[in-house]
């Protein structure tokens, strides 16, 4: 690792403050991406800006529209959380799903979110739940959100406080993991909400997670595992590389959304 | 710039500059002289490192020293008693031959009590699932896994008391 400074802030302001009189400053949240990326020296910041003192970036709660999930909420937090595991027993279930129990401890919903990796978990499963994330400036919805590969529409300075997500009537993610990485070759998250049905495709698209609007058009119409038989997945969309072929990944996307679909309560 | 850190090991507590890139493990392996946290893979993968960071489960070589500022840390040498007895994990991976070469056990080791705290009584499955970062090239895991039973029955057979022990 090349060298940097390090400081904990206690307060989303003073984060941001910090990050913008710095030469070139990164916010530091659970590190289970960053600390990677800083070991293979892929990214050299001045200084980090541990976010792990903020305290209302943590918890888990809900208002009438449904969940809030703290940025800094743990996927080991959000797997266990009683609250989550009531009212969307899927998201529980996506979280208790990514990495290993080492990585559910430290990393963070708000890092995933702000890394967009094109093979994580929980961008499809926030697109599909129409979820809104909620920043120290703005509310940006998950459609507007993930704007490419590692790419969002946040701000070099702006931070995810909260994440929003309404409550479906169904919910369920499945992915085929890589065998040795454990990452998502294909993951599909489909939600039903009052709004119609949302699918939310990660680990296969060539920019990242996307929404597979001819399955939701088709689940509209039938909502059952064979409505999808029908519904072609384009290989052109899809990524290839020592892992898989662009064609062996759109047909895991198809079987993905059908065991989502199966799974989905 | 160096950092002013404070945390207990093992129930120690201590005061160090660190600088901040240092991470956890080396801190642990090489300012403290706790050589008995590996490093494996080194990308945050194989789980050699793993050491309890505030009572959970984590991996040593992704996290920096400076983020264990204010932490309680258990090594796999906080884990037997004070007078050499073993841990009921250990003395089962022992009796079960669930080490070969020993360079996994100990992230393995602090893995496995971690589960039997959230879990008292997993099955094969679940100790299989939860031991997905942490890699074994010896035992094919058959041991382990059996080792991770038989303690988890001795650990419920005598239930300990706070305070007992460090775990």
């Amino acid at each position: 690792m090349y060298a940097f400074d390090y400081c904990r802030v206690a307060a989303a302001d003073e984060a941001i403050r910090a990050l913008r009189e710095a030469e070139d400053g990164s916010f530091l949240a659970g590190g289970m991406t960053l600390i990677p990326i800083l070991k293979q020296r892929l990214a050299r910041p001045t200084v980090l800006i541990d976010l792990s003192g903020i305290v209302v970036l943590g918890g888990i709660g809900e208002d009438e529209q449904g969940l809030i999930l703290g940025a800094l909420a743990t996927h080991a937090e959000v797997a266990a959380s009683p609250l989550v595991r009531r009212v969307i027993p899927g998201l529980a279930e996506m979280a208790a799903g990514i990495g290993d129990p080492q990585v559910r401890h430290r990393g963070t919903l708000g890092g995933s979110l702000a890394n967009n990796d094109p093979v994580a978990d929980y961008p499809a499963a926030m697109l599909a739940l129409d979820a809104t994330i909620r920043t120290d400036r703005r509310a940006i919805a998950a459609d507007d959100f993930f704007t490419g590969l590692f790419e969002t529409a946040l701000a070099p300075d702006e931070l995810i406080m909260a994440v929003h997500v309404p409550v479906p009537d169904l919910f369920a993610y499945r992915k085929f993991p890589n065998p040795a990485s454990r990452y998502a070759m294909a993951g599909v998250a489909v939600a039903v909400t009052g709004k119609g049905v949302r699918v939310a495709v990660t680990g296969a698209g060539l920019s990242g997670v996307f929404r597979m609007t001819a399955m939701e058009e088709a689940l509209a119409a039938d909502f059952r595992p064979e409505a999808l038989d029908a519904v072609p997945v384009p290989a052109g969309q899809m990524n290839e590389d020592l892992h898989g072929s662009a064609a062996y990944r759109a047909h895991l996307v198809t079987v993905m959304a059908k065991r989502a679909l199966a799974a989905a309560r | 710039m160096p950092v002013t850190v404070s945390m207990r090991v093992n129930g120690t507590a201590l005061t160090r500059e660190v600088e901040p890139h240092t991470l956890l493990v080396r801190f642990l392996r090489e300012s403290l002289g706790l050589t008995g946290t590996h490093v494996g893979c080194d990308t945050s993968q194989c789980g050699a490192c793993v050491v309890h960071v505030d009572g959970l489960s984590v991996k040593s070589c992704t996290m920096l020293a400076v983020q264990a500022d204010g932490a309680e840390i258990l090594t796999i040498e906080g884990l037997a008693a004070t007078d050499g007895t073993l841990h009921p994990v250990q003395a089962a991976f022992r009796e079960h031959h669930g080490l070969q070469c020993g360079y996994c056990t100990p992230g393995m080791v602090m893995s496995a009590v971690d589960l039997l705290r959230v879990n008292p009584d997993p099955d094969e499955a679940e100790i299989r699932h939860w031991l997905e970062g942490n890699l074994c090239r010896c035992t094919g895991y058959h041991g382990i896994v059996t080792a991770v039973l038989d303690a988890a029955a001795r650990l419920r057979a005598t239930p300990r008391t706070p305070g007992e022990s460090a775990v």
